[in-house]
């Protein structure tokens, strides 16, 4: 027998669908600042595996000599990140939905056997609720990155006026990389929620914008009266 | 209200009637907000920029808005108490990164340069480069950061410019909102705001590694003010002015934050 059974609050779906274009256009704005000293790559013993990022990537993307525009864009839509995330992690405390969310002790075990799972090497996967270890780990360790990325940023936006943010952040110039090593993270986090989003299915998908999702269930043994 | 038909009993919802109502109110106001989200944007992307001949320019009228308005944010926790951070001149870049020449370019008459101070009383002061040695000697070492996102450390000796000011009795010029500096070619200017300019590690500088700054770095004398971006360091000063208005700015005129401070 279908059943609605409630999944997703109405402020967890409003936060992740305002994060979503306010998080690309950070991406965005942020790469055309990045653009200006772009000294990063990935290099192991000398060779370099990556850098960041090739002309034909900056041209794609007429990424060059922007930065003004960068810098305009990005410290506005700071705010709106920044108070979004705000919203979200007050509501999930206040409402009690971080008990659904933070990882708990077994999460680090469970979370090879969903990743084993998800890989079909193995068959069943632990028993979940709302969201499974994996998904505790991740979505949890989403929000951490924000915050990191909302320090690491006033730790290079205004460095003399919160000196002690760039302290803990290790300095100006390693906040910078952590900044930036961050927003990899959110690429890569995007890769991948896609991909189970995908694999999820319809009934996954709905329930981030309608807040249900349809579950059979057994039909009570209870007698009714019609 | 006897006269009113009573009302019909709603006959109540199938769970797929249930599924088919909640999936079609939400999805169209998802789709709503998306395709209002989305012109919102259009909006801003092409809203358009500002007119030419301002203090600032070359970026879209809303997005300046939105710079001044976060400096008035950040305005609130600026502090003469907060200082950059400084380090060992062991520490000290020996190769101190150049960026540009901008009003510096050409070639410098050392022995006629004065450095010119417009009072409010429309007094020009004419200061020689040995007036200003005169005075006590700041040395600070500390992370110079570029609006590019580079950095380095390095090691600039002056006079700080509060003490510049009591020196030569500026202190009522000092109650307006901003000072002014000009290279001598006009080429390259910059606005501050008085009390960023007046925060105790502003320097004019004139020594660099405890060597005379050379030319290229802004010789005989040029501003270091770690509370801003390097933009704001100008080299080679010619004048400086004080006013209530803001003075204009090579940098925010090319579509920077007039401010720029860190």
């Amino acid at each position: 027998m279908k059943v609605i059974k409630e999944k997703h609050s109405l402020a967890m779906r409003w936060c992740h669908w305002v994060n979503f274009p306010i998080l690309t256009i950070m991406i965005w704005s942020g790469m055309f600042i990045y653009w200006a000293n772009d000294e990063y790559s990935i290099t192991i013993f000398g060779h370099k595996f990556v850098r960041f990022f090739p002309d034909w990537y900056y041209n794609l993307l007429h990424i060059p000599a922007r930065l003004a525009e960068g810098m305009a864009f990005h410290f506005l839509f700071m705010w709106f990140f920044t108070l979004n995330g705000l919203f979200y992690i007050l509501y999930t405390i206040i409402s009690g939905e971080w008990r659904e969310l933070v990882p708990q002790k077994k999460s680090f075990k469970e979370a090879w056997l969903v990743l084993l799972h998800d890989l079909h090497i193995r068959k069943m996967a632990p028993p979940q609720n709302k969201y499974n270890a994996a998904q505790r780990i991740a979505y949890t360790a989403i929000i951490v990155m924000g915050i990191g990325s909302v320090i690491t940023g006033l730790a290079i936006y205004k460095p003399v006026q919160f000196y002690y943010l760039t302290w803990i952040c290790g300095g100006y110039h390693f906040a910078r990389i952590i900044h930036f090593a961050l927003t990899l993270g959110y690429v890569f986090f995007f890769v991948i929620h896609v991909v189970q989003v995908i694999l999820a299915g319809w009934n996954n998908f709905r329930s981030v914008v309608s807040g249900f999702e349809v579950v059979n269930e057994e039909p009570k043994t209870v007698v009714e009266n019609e | 209200m006897s006269n009113r038909a009573p009302k019909k009993s709603r006959k109540e919802l199938s769970v797929d009637q249930k599924i088919n109502r909640r999936n079609f109110i939400s999805f169209t106001v998802f789709g709503a907000l998306g395709v209002s989200a989305y012109g919102g944007w259009r909006w801003l992307y092409n809203s358009p920029m500002e007119p030419d001949g301002g203090i600032t320019g070359n970026t879209r009228v809303p997005l300046r808005r939105a710079l001044n308005k976060t400096e008035l944010a950040f305005r609130r926790v600026f502090s003469n108490n907060h200082l950059v951070k400084t380090y060992p001149k062991e520490m000290a870049a020996k190769y101190v990164r150049h960026n540009t020449d901008i009003g510096s370019k050409s070639k410098l008459d050392a022995a006629a340069w004065r450095l010119q101070v417009r009072k409010i009383s429309g007094e020009i002061m004419a200061i020689s480069i040995d007036e200003i040695k005169a005075l006590p000697k700041f040395d600070i070492v500390y992370d110079f950061k570029c609006v590019e996102g580079w950095d380095q450390i390095q090691h600039w000796g002056g006079v700080r410019f509060v003490d510049f000011i009591k020196h030569f009795g500026l202190e009522a010029e000092t109650k307006l909102d901003y000072v002014g500096m000009e290279t001598p070619d006009k080429e390259y200017y910059i606005g501050l705001d008085m009390p960023s300019a007046m925060h105790p590690q502003t320097v004019l500088a004139y020594e660099m590694n405890e060597m005379p700054i050379p030319v290229k770095h802004g010789a005989p004398l040029r501003l270091i003010i770690p509370v801003k971006y390097g933009i704001k360091n100008l080299k080679r000063i010619g004048t400086i002015s004080f006013s209530n208005h803001r003075p204009h700015d090579y940098w925010a005129e090319q579509g920077y934050d007039y401010y720029s401070g860190l």
